[in-house]
């Protein structure tokens, strides 16, 4: 896919790997449509950008929330036109500090799937339509490791993530023939704000820089050989092969 | 003209011995009634089969605008405002209503308080200036634009409707299963009921589905003499991928079926031809469709325009005996209703006509 000239969409853009990645696509010529809770970093992220030259455009709204879907894909729509690429970045780990699953409150749980996982979903079900008419689109679903190892306190959040990653392979499948490309990729450990709630004591020195993997999840997105649809893609890795 | 949608005449005429069934149908369940000879009732599910491989769908996808917006005027008169079309850039343009709200049916609304250009009005968090006002027709030019007037329209407004649904209609019901770009006042509810269940069988059956983008525009306003000039021009915007669709679908002894009257204003309008327009063109009884060859579409009786544009197609004899069937199989007329499927029956009218 050529990202130049595409209308994206990236939630959870105000800060970390959502900001990044919108940077990302502005820096390569895409039109986006920022999402994120709080108008204030948002705006922030908006100007720095379009400062930079890039066109962004700023969406307040909370993915969890049923009633948001729709505000956010036609105000998107309106600002930015047709929709080709959507990257689910959004995400939250619940109460920090992280707790095992016996702790978890039950509502704690059912939050953190509505914004990990129903949100998604909610999301593809109105913009991915479109694309399969146009027969072109990229949907990404931002995962984790904690989708695959069952790290004890990371529950809740890895439960959604696990669900997300079949999400997407369920919706690659159906889409399969449409034009539509369905991907999940573990971005591996960031030095983010996400990250410090996660993991306090971390050493961020050892941590990847949201720039760097934003740059290899722009590469796959516009790389429809290495990327198909259907896949889980660790982001450290990509690119190292090649 | 084209009437839409039933607007504020609810539910349906009663003028005619032909009395269609009032009630909204879920999506899934949605039934068609085939025009031909003899007539039939399918299930929407079924549309693979009654169409050809070689045939091309074309639908409208633009999606459904939170058009209606409450606001106060500067003395603080109690306002409404229905966009009749997409926002462009600052520019508001639609229909102006007094106090009240959409239980009352939209003939019985207040007049709009009388404003002049200059004049200020709060929609929300948004102001705006009126540009031009004449009785209920009003152009505005709001204060903001971009970002913070899209914000300001999805906080601020909800889906247009009218009288005969009690319910509020959330943006979720009025969406298609396509919807991209927010250019219509109401919903293209023609292809409300075609789930990618249906738009996936289609193309394993070899039947194209192409879009174009038609900005529908309000089916009432509740002035007669505005009501009398509807639809109004509206924009539309055809990719060159449709137009090379239908072509091909041409070439091939393919048919073109139209999902909705607004995808054939906007073929009709188009000629044939790609790239963005304004569909001008009254569509009525004495149309005969050049680029479409035949249309899917919401359910209408005798005497209603809409119906008058299906003579366009078929003969009206055969549209009556398919109705008589509708009604006897229970098939709804409501926008969120039911569907008939007409396919070119020309040669019969033809025919009919040479006789």
């Amino acid at each position: 896919m050529n990202i130049t000239g595409q209308g994206a969409l990236v939630t959870g853009a105000s800060r970390g790997l959502g900001r990044a990645l919108a940077e990302a696509l502005a820096a390569r010529g895409a039109r986006v449509a920022l999402v994120a809770r709080d108008a204030g970093p948002l705006a922030e992220v908006v100007a720095a950008i379009r400062a930079r030259g890039g066109e962004a455009h700023a969406i307040a709204a909370d993915v969890a929330a049923k009633d948001a879907i729709h505000r956010i894909a036609g105000q998107a729509h309106g600002l930015v036109g047709e929709i080709g690429i959507a990257i689910h970045n959004a995400s939250t780990l619940g109460p920090v500090p992280l707790r095992l699953l016996l702790d978890t409150d039950c509502e704690d749980l059912a939050a953190v799937l509505e914004t990990n996982l129903v949100g998604p979903f909610r999301l593809t079900k109105v913009l991915a339509g479109a694309m399969a008419l146009r027969g072109d689109g990229v949907i990404v679903h931002v995962s984790s490791d904690a989708a695959v190892e069952p790290y004890p306190r990371w529950g809740a959040y890895g439960i959604a993530k696990a669900a997300q990653d079949h999400l997407s392979r369920v919706l690659a499948a159906e889409l399969a023939g449409t034009g539509v490309r369905v991907i999940a990729v573990d971005p591996g450990e960031m030095d983010t704000a996400m990250h410090a709630d996660a993991v306090p004591d971390a050493d961020r020195a050892t941590l990847q820089r949201p720039a760097d993997v934003a740059a290899r999840i722009v590469a796959m997105i516009a790389d429809a050989a290495r990327a198909p649809s259907g896949v889980r893609l660790i982001a450290p890795a990509w690119g190292v092969a090649s | 003209m084209i009437a839409r949608a039933h607007g504020s005449m609810s539910p349906k005429s009663t003028s005619t011995r032909l009395v269609l069934g009032a009630a909204e149908v879920a999506r899934e369940a949605v039934r068609l009634v085939v025009i031909g000879d003899p007539p039939r009732v399918e299930r929407l599910g079924a549309l693979a089969g009654l169409l050809r491989a070689g045939d091309v769908v074309v639908v409208n996808d633009a999606a459904t605008l939170p058009g209606a917006l409450r606001g106060t005027t500067a003395d603080g008169e109690v306002i409404e405002l229905r966009l009749a079309g997409p926002i462009d850039g600052r520019r508001l343009d639609g229909v102006l209503l007094g106090a009240g709200d959409y239980w009352i049916r939209t003939e019985h609304r207040t007049a709009p308080p009388a404003l002049v250009p200059g004049a200020r009005v709060q929609l929300g968090p948004v102001g705006a200036t009126v540009v031009t006002a004449r009785g209920r027709r009003v152009t505005l030019d709001a204060d903001a634009s971009g970002d913070a007037l899209w914000q300001a329209l999805y906080a601020a407004g909800r889906p247009v409707q009218y009288a005969h649904r009690p319910e509020p209609l959330a943006l979720w019901t009025v969406q298609t299963g396509y919807a991209a770009r927010p250019w219509a006042a109401e919903m293209p509810s023609a292809g409300r009921g075609l789930t990618w269940e249906i738009l996936l069988g289609l193309r394993r059956a070899g039947v194209g589905i192409a879009r174009l983008t038609h900005a529908a525009g309000l089916s009432s306003t509740g002035d007669a003499a505005l009501d009398a000039a509807l639809p109004w021009p509206e924009r539309y915007d055809i990719p060159a991928a449709t137009t090379g669709a239908i072509a091909a679908a041409r070439a091939r002894g393919g048919r073109v079926v139209a999902v909705g009257t607004t995808v054939v204003r906007a073929l009709e309008a188009s000629g044939g031809l790609p790239g963005p327009g304004v569909a001008t063109l009254r569509l009525d009884a004495r149309t005969r469709p050049r680029v479409v060859d035949g249309l899917l579409s919401g359910l209408h009786v005798p005497g209603e325009s809409h119906f008058e544009l299906l003579t366009a197609f078929a003969p009206a004899a055969r549209l009556r005996a398919a109705l008589a069937v509708a009604v006897a199989a229970g098939l709804s007329a409501h926008e969120l209703g039911d569907a008939c499927l007409v396919l070119d029956q020309r040669d019969q009218r033809a025919g009919a006509a040479a006789r």
